[in-house]
């Protein structure tokens, strides 16, 4: 059994057994990984808080039959400590780990663009710049477009007519025109498919410029593109303070 | 597989927490070959333990009676509240003999990707606890990870602007640990609440 090393972010722990933990990560490399993690939940772990969800680490792995066991672990940025300390940034930044873990389907596949997507939004976020709020809907549209479900808010998402267009539908892939609409599509205002498109394409100075109402409206958009694509709900999202 | 009765004594031990099937198996004939009597006693307790044991409608922690015995004795503190996620947690508290007031047990962690929530945990009843003014100090002594801290953090806003001491367990390097396997969140944390050795 063989040992390897990779970058990886913590996405989420379960407790194992007397102190062990299973810990889901998106690694740089390997893309979605299960390990243990033995004797973690004890005071004297020599892990410590480097295995926290949201810790950005630097791991050796053992290669096991079902699971990989982590040998070593060294902090390469700890965005825990910054991000659990403030309830805003840790119920958002949930959504993101856990989008994550669902986005990226199969274990062992690389992913690299969503693991460069999710340490962007983590710094980001830990930073405190931006709104986690607005760090989150970015986050989402953007590793939902990585995934093959990029939202199209300016040519009509069936037949490409230029835009701008009236009609917003989760299911019909993003903004459609009055020909091809369908019904039950929701009618946005034209400040809040702006700033949708510039949430997607990480368009800060207009986001930031937007109205509160707008980014409000925007949210429940993406919440719904994300439930319609990602089938089952994601239990964070409702706990999600804004 | 087994006759009958054996299997049946297998497949519920084989659901407890941490019991495997082979585990199972070994405890179903350990049980088998021991004293009729040592058996008896431990039907009889599993039985009366799920009778007999129910929550303390004051602080939420395993108790025989309505309240705990904790909050039964009057010579506890009640002008000092500690916060703890788990009734485990209480026990540990209780083994240093450092604290002298109450206890409430909120029954887990906000963590929002297991679908815990604040109105999942005992954190309204905290609240009515504390409207009468006795209390005068909370000490949140939840886990010192990040679902602990974060559930901290949402208490500290609930609780700050009610005029209350509010106070968090320090954290730090661990007894009898090596300072080069200390992770840099807990190390910086030392630094962070070191104090002054002159007093």
């Amino acid at each position: 059994m063989g040992l390897y090393r990779d970058e990886a972010v913590v996405l989420r722990t379960q407790k194992l057994g007397e102190a062990d933990r299973i810990i889901t990560l998106l690694t740089r490399g390997n893309g979605r990984v299960r390990a243990v993690a033995k004797g973690v939940r004890r005071t004297s772990s020599r892990f410590g808080s480097r295995l926290e969800p949201f810790t950005y680490v630097d791991l050796q792995l053992a290669e096991g039959r079902s699971l990989d066991v982590v040998t070593q672990a060294e902090t390469l940025s700890p965005f825990a400590a910054r991000i659990g300390s403030d309830y805003e940034r840790y119920t958002a930044g949930t959504v993101m780990l856990e989008t994550a873990e669902r986005l990226v389907i199969e274990d062992k596949e690389p992913a690299l663009q969503q693991f460069l997507l999710l340490i962007g939004a983590l710094r980001a976020m830990s930073s405190g710049e931006r709104s986690p709020s607005a760090v989150l809907d970015s986050f989402l549209l953007r590793s939902l477009s990585v995934a093959g479900y990029a939202p199209s808010f300016d040519g009509c998402a069936r037949c490409g007519l230029e835009g701008p267009h009236r009609a917003f539908s989760p299911s019909g892939g993003g903004m459609l025109c009055s020909t091809c609409r369908v019904p039950g599509s929701a009618s946005p205002a034209v400040e809040t498919v702006a700033l949708l498109g510039a949430l997607l394409a990480g368009d800060w100075a207009v986001v930031e410029a937007s109205e509160p109402r707008h980014r409000k409206e925007a949210t429940g958009l993406v919440a719904a593109y994300l439930a319609w694509h990602l089938e089952r709900g994601l239990k964070s999202l409702s706990h999600v303070e804004r | 597989m087994y006759e009958g009765v054996v299997q049946d004594l297998i497949d519920e031990l084989g659901r407890l927490p941490g019991v495997g099937p082979k585990s199972a198996q070994r405890i179903a004939f350990h049980i088998l070959q021991a004293d009729p009597v040592d058996v008896r006693r431990l039907a009889e307790v599993l039985i009366v333990v799920k009778d007999k044991v129910k929550f303390c409608s004051v602080c939420g922690n395993v108790a025989e009676d309505e309240l705990c015995r904790i909050c039964r004795d009057q010579r506890r503190d009640p002008a000092v509240i500690c916060v703890v996620e788990e009734s485990k947690d209480v026990v540990a508290i209780e083994r240093t003999r450092e604290f002298r007031g109450r206890y409430h047990v909120l029954g887990g962690a906000i963590s929002p990707i297991e679908g815990v929530g604040p109105d999942d945990l005992r954190i309204r009843e905290l609240m009515t606890r504390l409207a009468d003014g006795v209390v005068t100090e909370v000490i949140l002594a939840t886990d010192p990870n990040l679902e602990g801290e974060a559930t901290a953090t949402y208490l500290t806003r609930l609780l700050r602007p009610m005029g209350l001491r509010v106070t968090r367990l320090a954290s730090g390097l661990p007894v009898g640990g090596d300072l080069e396997y200390a992770d840099e969140v807990t190390l910086g944390r030392a630094f962070e609440g070191r104090r002054s050795v002159d007093d």
